[in-house]
C-alpha cells in the first residue's frame, strides 16, 4: 500500500479481502488463478471489489461454483454471485456489432437467434439498445417541438423531462413484459405441442432487444416534421425489425395449430406496430397539431376584438 | 523425511548426555518495546489541527481536478479514490441547471433531484457495466474516475450561463453549442483515458459506448438549459 499521509482515508481494499479470509483463500486463490490462465474471468476483480467479497464472504459453495464454472460449463454459478451475472456479458464488441448488423438487415433464410445468439445470449445489447432508444426518443421528440414550434412567438422552449421517464419506462417494459409473455406462452404450448424449436427466456429477450435497434435511425428521421417522411420512416422500420421476429418466431409455432399460430405472430406484430406508433403519437407533434393551436388563438383575438368595439 | 530422522537421532542423543546444571545463571534484558509502531505515528491524524486536514483533503481534490484537465494515463486518480471532488461537481451542476422555468406547471428543466439522479444513477450503471464485463477496476475507483470527468461539462455550463446573459439569440446558441460539444468531447477522452486501460482490448468499445451516451446526455441538458424570462 502506499505509505503517504492518506492510508486512513483510503479504501482498504486488497488487505481486508485478504485478510479477513485468511489461509482458505489463498489456497483457492491460487488453484484458480492457474486454471483461468485463459480466461478473462474475474478473479482479480472480485478480490477488488467490495461489493462481490461480501458475497464471498457469505456462500461457502462459491468456491465450488468457481470451480465448476471453469471446467468449461457455462451459467452454473448460483443466482446471488455476482459471475453469475458475468456471464450474461460474455459478448465482445464484434460479436455485438455483428447481433446489430443481422438485425437491421433480416434474411428470410436466416434465423436471428439460430445464427447469432444461439450460443450466447447477452443482456448488454438489448439493455443498452433500450437506454439508447430512450435518451434518443426523449432528444428527438424535443427537437421535433422546437422545430414545429420555430415561428411561433408564443412557445417557450422548454426540455421536457419528465417525457424520459415515460419513454424509459414505456421501451423497458416492452423490452421485459413482452419476451416474458412470449415465453410464458411458447413453454405453454409446447407443453401441449412437441415443437421442433424452443428459445430461452433470454434469447428472446435478446431478439427483442435487438430489434429496437432499427428503429434509432428511424426515430431520428422523425425529427423532420414532415408527415410523409415521419409514416415512411416508421413503415420500413416496421418490415425490418417486424420481420426479424417473425422470422425468429414462426418456426416455433408453425408445428402449433394453424389458429393459434397465426394468432401468435399477429399479436408479436401488433404490439410492434403499438409500440412504433404510440412513441411518435406522444412524444412528437405534427404540424396540423400546430397550426390547430395558432388558429385557435387567432380565433379568440378576432373574437375578442369585435366585443372590444362593440363596447366602444 | 526419515533419511533426516535417522541423521539427527545420533544428534540428538549426543545431546542428551550433556547435563545441565540448573545453576547456569541467565543474563539479559527484556524490553517491552513500549509505544506503537511507526505507522500509527506517521498516520494519526486525530491531533492535528482541523485546518491540516481539511487543506489535505482539498489539494487531494484539486490534485485530481489538474489531472482531469491534462488527462495523462497517470495510476494517481485511480489509486488515491475519493468522492468529494464528483459530489461537489454534481451539486454546481444541478443548482446551476435548476434556475431555468420558474413555472412548475409546465415541464420545466430537470429539477435538482432528476440531475442528481441521472449523475450518480448513470454512473453506478456504467460502474456495473463495465465490471460485468470483465474489467478490472474497482466499484468506487470507477465512480471517482466518471464523476471527475463531470468537471469540463461544469466549466461549460458556467460560459453557457455567462453567454445567456448576453441574450439568447441564434449566435449565443451556436457558441453554447461549440463549448457544449467540445467539453462532452473533452470528458469522454479523459475518462476512456483511465478507464479503458481496465478493460480486455476486445471489449473496450463496450465500455466505452456507455460513457459517451452518459456525458451526451449531460451535454443534452446542459445545452438545452434556458433561464427564466
Amino acid at each position: 500500500m502506499a505509505d503517504n499521509s492518506d492510508f486512513l482515508l483510503q479504501f482498504q481494499e486488497f488487505d481486508s479481502a485478504e485478510s479477513h479470509l485468511g489461509g482458505n483463500r489463498d489456497a483457492t486463490t491460487i488453484s484458480i488463478e492457474d486454471e483461468a490462465a485463459g480466461s478473462h474471468k474475474p478473479q482479480k476483480q472480485r478480490r477488488s471489489a467490495p461489493v462481490t467479497s461480501f458475497e464471498e464472504d457469505n456462500d461457502p459453495l462459491a468456491n465450488d461454483d468457481k470451480t465448476e464454472l471453469l471446467s468449461g460449463q457455462k451459467k452454473s454459478a448460483p443466482f446471488w454471485t455476482f459471475e453469475y451475472y458475468q456471464t450474461f456479458f460474455d459478448v465482445e464488441t464484434h460479436q455485438v456489432r455483428e447481433r446489430i448488423l443481422g438485425s437491421l438487415l433480416p434474411w428470410p433464410g436466416k434465423n436471428f437467434v439460430r445464427l447469432y445468439i444461439r450460443s450466447n445470449p447477452d443482456l448488454y445489447g438489448p439493455f443498452w439498445i433500450c437506454a439508447t432508444l430512450v435518451f434518443v426518443i426523449a432528444i428527438c421528440g424535443n427537437i421535433s417541438d422546437f422545430l414545429v414550434y420555430l415561428g411561433n412567438p408564443q412557445y417557450k422552449y422548454v426540455p421536457e423531462f419528465r417525457k424520459v421517464t415515460i419513454a424509459a419506462t414505456a421501451i423497458y417494459s416492452y423490452a421485459l413484459l413482452v419476451p416474458l409473455a412470449l415465453w410464458g406462452l411458447l413453454v405453454w404450448r409446447n407443453a401441449k405441442v412437441m415443437n421442433m424449436v424452443s428459445y430461452s427466456f433470454l434469447e428472446i429477450v435478446c431478439v427483442y432487444g435487438y430489434s429496437l435497434a432499427v428503429y434509432i435511425p428511424a426515430v431520428v428521421l422523425w425529427i423532420i416534421p414532415y408527415e410523409t417522411v415521419r409514416w415512411l420512416s416508421i413503415v420500413v422500420a416496421l418490415c425490418l425489425s417486424g420481420s426479424v421476429l417473425v422470422l425468429t418466431f414462426w418456426p416455433a409455432v408453425r408445428d402449433d395449430r394453424p389458429r393459434v399460430a397465426i394468432a401468435i405472430m399477429t399479436a408479436i406484430v401488433a404490439l410492434h406496430i403499438l409500440l412504433a406508433v404510440g412513441c411518435k403519437a406522444y412524444f412528437f407533434s405534427t404540424l396540423e397539431v400546430e397550426h390547430t393551436a395558432v388558429d385557435a388563438v387567432v380565433g379568440n383575438v378576432t373574437k375578442s376584438s369585435p366585443t372590444t368595439n362593440a363596447l366602444n | 523425511m526419515a533419511e533426516v530422522a535417522e541423521s539427527s537421532k545420533p544428534m540428538f542423543a549426543g545431546l542428551s548426555d550433556v547435563s545441565i546444571s540448573g545453576d547456569i545463571p541467565v543474563e539479559g534484558e527484556i524490553n517491552v518495546p513500549v509505544g506503537t509502531p511507526s505507522q500509527d505515528n506517521e498516520y494519526s491524524t486525530l491531533d492535528e489541527p482541523v485546518k491540516d486536514t481539511i487543506l489535505r483533503d482539498l489539494k487531494a481534490v484539486g490534485k485530481k481536478f489538474v489531472h482531469v484537465m491534462y488527462p495523462k494515463k497517470s495510476s494517481a486518480l485511480l489509486r488515491d479514490w475519493d468522492l468529494w471532488g464528483p459530489l461537489l461537481l454534481c451539486v454546481t451542476l444541478a443548482l446551476m441547471l435548476q434556475g431555468g422555468s420558474v413555472d412548475s406547471k409546465d415541464d420545466g428543466g430537470p429539477q435538482f433531484a432528476e440531475v442528481f439522479v441521472i449523475i450518480w444513477f448513470g454512473s453506478v450503471i456504467i460502474t456495473l457495466n463495465s465490471k460485468l464485463l470483465g474489467g478490472t477496476i474497482s466499484f468506487f475507483q470507477s465512480l471517482c474516475v466518471l464523476g471527475y470527468c463531470i468537471m469540463p461539462l461544469t466549466v461549460a455550463m458556467v460560459v453557457c450561463r455567462l453567454v445567456l446573459l448576453g441574450g439568447s439569440g441564434t449566435v449565443s446558441f451556436i457558441v453554447r453549442l461549440i463549448v457544449v460539444t467540445a467539453s462532452f468531447s473533452w470528458s469522454t477522452f479523459a475518462s476512456t483515458a483511465f478507464l479503458a486501460d481496465s478493460q480486455p482490448p476486445n471489449r473496450k468499445a463496450l465500455v466505452v459506448y456507455p460513457v459517451f451516451l452518459f456525458y451526451f446526455v449531460i451535454g443534452w441538458m446542459i445545452l438545452t438549459f434556458s433561464p427564466s424570462a
